[in-house]
Formats: structure tokens, C-alpha cells, sequence
């Protein structure tokens, strides 16, 4: 970089603002509020790295380097939120994952129009509904006398309260974010869908494909960029599982399976004690674990595949 | 071109069809059987068990307890104002970050949008967000703090970013040359050829406000500022059912209880499920959008 470089990127700025000021005074509210709202709490997550206390503030609090890292790492709840964490965000992955593809391959099959359409608009209704709503109902399913035992006893099972029990969070967890989402994660996939050129499928008739071999050869490379660049996304958000559902669906029972790292997070720092530090600490190790898991599946699909997110 | 279909795509066909109208039946059931559950005499269906095809009795009881509670009446007034009032500032800041950056003639346009993207995928945590606009804003236990922090959508804001980018730059570059400032470019040209997405917006951001609580019981301390989903959370997930009936005898509370979960449920349901219908058409086109680009 010459010296000369940043004077002359300057005045090419200075020269840009004035024939655009209209411009840059509207962008400024914008650019104030990514500033204040998403970068200060970057700042603000300094204290990860010292003893924060109100008083003090941000800048005067004193430096304790490594030590809340080192206390999350050292913790009895270090691997039981880590473990949940990514054992949920599996499931999500296995189950929650392919169901929509597999969903939108089969609206493509139908034949009449009105019937898939019809199909379509009641699959998303269940994503319009509160998750406090459904979690309501999920409570209320899962209670002794409730919807879900009702079917379990039909089925020769026993009553039981089903959210007090550990082992069953995880599926009752992934079984109702699968009821709630499958249908309105399909549209993304239909309309890659509605972009592949039916003349592919009049050639491959021809040529005597099998309707499975058209999906095979057509259907699934067509909504293949699709597929990578979702599943780049899951895998960057591998470590964070939303707390929202989780603190509604979860009691002390059931802490064993259900407690992931954010709602480990709110519960240390916000609802039951104030460690801010400390749970900032833990939040940013998070942040910059799913980062890192990001970058390295965005890199691992461009060297096996031409896909990328960036 | 019609190709007669051999016997195995039939099965295949028919199975397909089943499978569909299954899951069309384990889509709507739980909600059927809420509503059932809601209208149902309180009595009879603690003494019911097994699927819900029908109420069993009819009874409005629960919603008149529902309907007449203050904290629902609060919750839905919070929420009102939220929504209108939440979306009117989300949509405005939204477009002017959307117009703005998408403006070719911008030289700042691709920092600021490397800067936004970034937001996407990294930020500082919910604790440092959280003494922002508690301690340091001072914006706790006000409404502002579940409107202010959410003004923008960095993913609402590309999908709208896209759809400005495809008007025509000539249209805009003629209108200037007619003299017309970039505001007024934006209001009579931009803004009116950009409707579609812009009740894209609306839906995203009114459904996001509607269905929010997570700010609420970070921010509001002040039982009247609760929003509905807060109020439903305390009936709902906490059961406390009890402030509705005060005047029922003790063993009839827990019969009543349970209607009045089911009738709140339909309560806070029903208006999103009737307005749905509508906006439908709209939001399929904003996925889609937001999916060309991205």
C-alpha cells in the first residue's frame, strides 16, 4: 500500500458525497442502527475477558484474561449443555433436515394442481402459530390424560407425564419443531423446483427414465445448489439451538437432555443469577465455535462442489 | 404428451395421495382438537378421553372467562400497538437501507453491506445485547425495547435490497434528469412499483411482532406492558388459570382451567389463521425472492 493510496480514496469518497448527499443521509439511520444494536454488543462482549460489574462499566471493570473460559471448560455443566447442544442440533439435522426435501419431492409428484395447492396451504399454517402457543399445546398434549398418552395407551403404552421424563425431550423437542416448520420449509425447495426447465423432463420420457429416474437425474441436481447452501447454514448453526422453545418445553427434570447452552446462558445471566461475565463468555464461545463451523463447511462444499454460500 | 404410466407409478401415485391427506390430518388434528377441546361443556371433557372429533356439549363459558379477562385485554392492546406501531418504523428503516444499497452511484454500498451480512452470522450474545438496551439505553420496561432493538432485519432487508435492484436504472436516471431528488424517486417511483414486496414485509415483520415474547420477558418488568404471548405463556406453560375464576367452586377450577387453555389458544390463533388465507400468495413470493439471491 503506497502512502499516497487512502488520501486519494478519501477525496474520491468526499467527491462521491457530494454528488450523492441525498444518499448518505438516508443511509445513516440505517448504518447507526447496525452500529449501535449489532456491533457496541460485539464490543460489549469484551467482558467476557474481565470482571464486569455494573458500576464500573464496560471499560473500568478489570481484566481476568481467560479465567471464565477456563471455568466454563472446568465445569460439571460444560460437557452436559455441549452435549445437548449438539445432540439436538443432530436430531434437527437427521430428521428436520431431509423431511422437507423428501416433502417437496413428493408435492412435485402430484398430479392435480388444486390437490398439491391444497396440500401446500394447510403444511403452513402450523408456522404462523406462536411457538408459545404451540408449546402450549405440546405442555398440554403431553400431560397424564393428555392427546399423546391417549395414542400412547391406544397403543398399549403406559400414561406417564412425558416432559418430566428425560428421554423424551429430545423427540418430543424434534417432533414438534418438525410439525411446525416442515411445510414452510418446503417452499424454498419448491421454487428452485419451479425453476428447472420441463423440456429436461420431456427429453428424458422420451428416452423411456422412470419416474425415479427423473428425480434421480433431474429433480434432485436441480435443487442441489439449494440443498448445499441450506445445509452450509444448519452446519454454521450446529452449536446454536434456540432457546425460546426450549425454556418454555423444559423443567428441572428434565435439565439432564434439555439444557443447551443458551438457555444455560439466560438462566446464569439473566433469570436466575447475574453472572455477566461469565455467561458472555460462554455466549461467545458459542459465537465463535458456530463461526468457525460456517467458514470450514463453506469452504469443504466449494472444494467438493462448485456450491458456496460466499 | 401423454405416456400411459405402468402399474407401479399408479401404486406410487395413490400411495402419495394417502400420504398427503395424512399429513393433512396430523397438520390440522391438534388444532380441531383444540377447538373442540375449547368449545366443549367443561364437565364432559374432563370425563372424556380419546380423539376429539367433535365438542363434547357446547359450552362458551371458557371464552367468556378468556374474553373478559383484563390481562388478555392488556395483552392484546400491547401487542396491538407493537404490531402497528413495530412494523410502520421496521418497514421504514428497512427501506431505506434497502434503497439506499442498492444504489450502484453509493460508493459505500458494498462495506456496508459486507458489514450487515456479517451481523448474519456473528454477533455479540444475548448478554451483552442485554446490558446494551437495559443498562446502558435505559430502555427496560418500555415498548420501545421490543421495537427499537429489532428496527432491521438483515435478511428482510436483502430480500428487499433485491427487489429494488430490478427496476429499471434508466427509469430512475430519467426521473433525475427531470430534477427529482432521491426521496421523491423513492416515494413516487420505487416505492410504488415495489407493493408486492412490500406486503411481503409487512407480513414477516407483523407476524414476527405478533408472535414475539422472548423481549418481553427480558425487558418488561410491568405486568400491563405485557404483550399477549406473555400473558399466554403465564396460562398456558405456567398454569395459572386461576385469576380468571374467581368465583368457581374449587373442584370445578381445574375443569374450567382446562377450557379456558384451549379457548385461550383460540383467542391468540384465530386472527393470524384468518388473515392467512390472504396473505398467502405474498409471502411464497418473499421465500422466493430471498432464495434467488442468497
Amino acid at each position: 500500500m503506497s502512502g499516497r493510496a487512502v488520501p486519494h480514496k478519501l477525496s474520491l469518497l468526499w467527491t462521491n458525497y457530494k454528488k450523492n448527499k441525498a444518499i448518505y443521509w438516508m443511509a445513516l439511520p440505517v448504518v447507526l442502527y447496525f452500529l449501535v444494536f449489532k456491533y457496541l454488543p460485539m464490543y460489549g462482549a469484551m467482558i467476557a475477558f474481565k470482571d464486569y460489574s455494573i458500576g464500573k462499566g464496560i471499560w473500568g471493570s478489570e481484566w481476568v484474561g481467560l479465567q471464565h473460559f477456563r471455568d466454563f471448560f472446568e465445569s460439571y455443566y460444560f460437557w452436559r449443555i455441549l452435549k445437548n447442544t449438539l445432540v439436538l442440533s443432530f436430531y434437527q439435522l437427521l430428521f428436520g433436515f431431509p423431511a422437507p426435501i423428501l416433502l417437496a419431492l413428493l408435492l412435485n409428484e402430484l398430479k392435480n394442481e388444486w390437490f398439491k395447492r391444497s396440500v401446500q396451504t394447510v403444511s403452513y399454517i402450523p408456522h404462523f402459530i406462536s411457538i408459545v402457543v404451540i408449546c402450549g399445546m405440546v405442555v398440554d398434549f403431553s400431560a397424564r390424560g393428555g392427546l399423546f398418552n391417549t395414542i400412547i395407551t391406544f397403543f398399549g403404552g403406559t400414561d406417564t407425564a412425558l416432559l418430566s421424563d428425560p428421554s423424551n425431550f429430545r423427540t418430543i423437542y424434534t417432533a414438534s419443531s418438525i410439525w411446525q416448520e416442515l411445510g414452510f420449509s418446503t417452499i424454498i425447495y419448491l421454487a428452485a423446483l419451479s425453476g428447472i426447465n420441463p423440456e429436461l423432463y420431456d427429453a428424458a420420457r422420451v428416452d423411456g427414465a422412470s419416474r425415479l429416474r427423473q428425480v434421480w437425474h433431474i429433480t434432485l441436481p436441480g435443487i442441489m445448489p439449494m440443498i448445499v447452501i441450506l445445509l452450509i447454514l444448519r452446519i454454521g448453526g450446529l452449536m446454536e439451538i434456540g432457546f425460546e422453545k426450549i425454556i418454555l418445553l423444559y423443567n428441572p427434570n428434565v435439565y439432564d437432555t434439555a439444557d443447551v447452552i443458551s438457555s444455560f446462558v439466560y438462566r446464569k445471566g439473566i433469570s436466575e443469577s447475574a453472572e455477566f461475565s461469565y455467561t458472555t463468555a460462554v455466549g461467545l464461545f458459542q459465537s465463535v465455535v458456530n463461526f468457525i463451523l460456517l467458514l470450514g463447511a463453506n469452504r469443504l462444499s466449494k472444494a467438493v462442489s462448485d456450491n458456496k454460500l460466499f | 404428451m401423454k405416456i400411459k404410466t405402468t402399474p407401479g407409478e399408479r401404486i406410487f401415485d395413490a400411495a402419495n395421495v394417502l400420504l398427503m391427506l395424512l399429513l393433512i390430518v396430523v397438520t390440522l388434528y391438534p388444532l380441531w382438537h383444540v377447538l373442540n377441546a375449547s368449545l366443549s361443556d367443561s364437565g364432559r371433557l374432563m370425563g372424556h378421553s380419546g380423539l376429539l372429533l367433535l365438542p363434547q356439549g357446547f359450552n362458551l363459558d371458557a371464552y367468556k372467562l378468556v374474553l373478559g379477562n383484563p390481562a388478555i385485554l392488556s395483552g392484546y392492546r400491547n401487542t396491538i400497538v407493537i404490531v402497528v406501531a413495530g412494523t410502520a418504523l421496521n418497514l421504514a428503516f428497512t427501506i431505506l437501507g434497502a434503497y439506499t444499497l442498492s444504489r450502484k452511484s453509493f460508493m459505500l454500498r458494498n462495506p456496508i453491506m459486507l458489514a450487515i451480512v456479517f451481523t448474519m452470522f456473528f454477533n455479540g450474545g444475548i448478554i451483552p445485547t442485554y446490558l446494551l438496551i437495559n443498562n446502558t439505553l435505559h430502555m427496560g420496561n418500555s415498548l420501545l425495547a421490543l421495537i427499537v432493538p429489532g428496527l432491521i432485519s438483515s435478511y428482510n432487508l436483502i430480500i428487499m435490497r433485491t427487489s429494488f435492484q430490478e427496476i429499471s436504472e434508466s427509469l430512475l436516471e430519467s426521473a433525475r434528469i427531470d430534477g427529482a431528488g432521491e426521496i421523491r424517486i423513492l416515494l413516487q417511483i420505487v416505492i410504488p412499483l415495489s407493493m408486492p414486496v412490500i406486503a411481503v414485509m409487512i407480513l414477516f415483520y407483523g407476524v414476527g411482532h405478533w408472535n414475539s415474547w422472548f423481549g418481553a420477558i427480558l425487558y418488561i418488568r410491568d405486568r400491563d406492558l405485557f404483550p399477549l404471548q406473555l400473558v399466554l405463556r403465564e396460562i398456558l406453560i405456567q398454569n395459572s388459570t386461576d385469576s380468571m375464576m374467581a368465583g368457581a367452586a374449587m373442584g370445578d377450577r381445574e375443569a374450567i382451567g382446562e377450557s379456558v387453555k384451549y379457548a385461550t389458544v383460540m383467542v391468540a390463533t384465530l386472527p393470524i389463521l384468518f388473515i392467512y388465507p390472504f396473505l398467502q400468495k405474498y409471502f411464497v413470493k418473499g421465500v422466493m425472492i430471498g432464495a434467488i439471491k442468497e
